[in-house]
């Protein structure tokens, strides 16, 4: 079997971006964002987006957690593992590169 | 009570009916359009501009080869500018030096290429084109160093549904995100070359297993799509998300079709860009009002509870197998005549000659009797 490329594993270290077959833009027709992907448009929910918009390919995702928790005033641990388990099912279906 | 109207999110846009290959299983219709009937650069752009404000997110520019159409740069750059996902969904032979770059820069988002097969002697032999194998193994390197992202489309049939695990590596080799394996929707041509393309069941579930597999290991590597295969099915699809929800598609002379195949419900009227504006099509004309919602439904789809995850399957599959579009698709198992689809592919299986006699599609390629449908008795 021929991969060039292994399953990616977030950590807290990962900066994750959006890959090149990715994109999120606003619908004013439709009054909300869209995720853009081959042959999928996903409609994200508020939190998803809030996390999906800090994927600059900079920001580790312990940053991530930090900024999500002040700006949900809450504890970065209360956030940590639900950010971490989104950014995983996300990479795994190729939406969000680590 | 009617449906509510909602604006579409995707279209598919068959810029011509010239390719370079003759599968025989093209979606395309029977009667294939000459480069003269083809709409003009500016007749595209005013289309896909109108698409956009009507809401299309997404336009797939297919054929035909679209990379055949010399204004394809510009036509995606009309598309990128209006903040358009654009998919090009091409054979991947002949596409001159630097194009692709081009394509690249005009904005293009995300390539779909096809293979025929996984084997460069089945891939030409399928497309009756000596040599494409080898082709579309260079537009697959040139698309990644040009950076776009890639989707390794295979139409699966009895002649390379064992090459499945091929098709897999294949893809993981040319570095694709993304690799569909679609079994052969009998329409079109394939309707007619039906015979000579069924799988058999024990296949399919060969290949059933072998891809569910697949995805499992290849989780986070690469995305596979299943188009699984109706004449197996329990289930319908909802053939294009539903009739006129969410997506429709535009011919190369500019008929406006809710599908593919609807040309061959005769009871529908189509209506062309540039008569009417695309708003004016999608909210009224007959073609597109014919099957939207659930209203047209008969028994069993009016009462199933599942009449809104599949839209009563495919209507030109209705067409074809029950002759009735207003049938529920024959591939559900709530159909009264869906043994007949168990019958066809046994039918398919004992058929003589089916391995070397391929009506290729090409102008001219087919006679009445091939583009026959199945209502007949039995």
């Amino acid at each position: 079997m021929t991969a060039l490329r292994d399953r990616a594993i977030v950590s807290l270290q990962s900066a994750p971006s959006l890959p090149r077959h990715v994109r999120i833009q606003y619908d004013p027709m439709r009054q909300a964002f869209a995720l853009l992907s081959p042959e999928k448009v996903f409609w994200p929910n508020e939190i998803s987006l809030d996390i999906l918009r800090r994927c600059d390919g900079r920001s580790t995702v312990e940053r991530i957690i930090a900024d999500l928790a002040a700006d949900y005033d809450t504890d970065p641990q209360e956030v940590a593992a639900d950010v971490i388990a989104f950014l995983q099912e996300w990479s795994d279906k190729l939406l969000v590169k680590l | 009570m009617s449906a509510p109207l909602l604006p579409p999110i995707g279209m598919l846009a068959e810029l011509t009916h010239r390719c370079p290959l003759q599968c025989p299983y093209c979606s395309n219709p029977l009667e294939l359009l000459k480069a003269n009937h083809e709409l003009d650069t500016q007749t595209w752009l005013d289309l896909f501009s109108q698409a956009a404000d009507l809401g299309v997110l997404q336009v797939h520019l297919s054929g035909g080869e679209p990379t055949l159409r010399r204004d394809l740069e510009q036509l995606i750059a009309g598309l990128s500018a209006r903040g358009v996902y654009t998919n090009l969904i091409t054979a991947g032979i002949g596409i001159a030096e630097g194009r692709i770059e081009a394509f690249a820069e005009a904005g293009l988002d995300h390539l779909q290429l096809s293979f025929q097969g996984a084997r460069p002697a089945t891939t030409d032999r399928i497309g009756n084109h000596r040599g494409s194998h080898e082709k579309k193994l260079e537009t697959a390197r040139r698309a990644r160093a040009a950076g776009l992202p890639l989707t390794i489309n295979a139409p699966v049939h009895r002649h390379n549904i064992e090459e499945v695990p091929e098709f897999i590596d294949l893809a993981l080799s040319l570095d694709a995100e993304r690799l569909e394996i679609a079994n052969v929707q009998y329409a079109g041509w394939a309707l007619a070359n039906r015979d000579r393309l069924m799988p058999d069941l024990a296949a399919v579930n060969r290949q059933a297993d072998i891809v569910a597999a697949a995805r499992e290991r290849l989780a986070g590597i690469m995305n596979i799509d299943f188009v699984t295969p109706d004449y197996f099915a329990v289930y319908p699809k909802p053939c294009m998300g539903g009739w006129a929800r969410d997506a429709f598609m535009v011919a190369p002379d500019g008929t406006v079709l809710p599908c593919h195949a609807a040309q061959t419900i005769p009871s529908l009227r189509f209506e062309r860009f540039g008569d009417r504006r695309l708003a004016e099509i999608w909210a009224d004309s007959p073609a597109f009002s014919a099957f939207r919602g659930t209203d047209w439904m008969q028994e069993p789809c009016r009462s199933c509870e599942r009449r809104e995850v599949d839209w009563g399957g495919c209507r030109c599959q209705a067409m074809a197998i029950a002759g009735d579009a207003a049938a529920t698709d024959p591939a559900c198992i709530k159909s009264p005549i869906h043994k007949r689809m168990a019958m066809l592919t046994d039918a398919a299986q004992a058929a003589p000659g089916g391995n070397e006699s391929f009506i290729f599609r090409r102008i001219g390629a087919t006679t009445p009797r091939d583009a026959r449908t199945d209502h007949g008795p039995r």
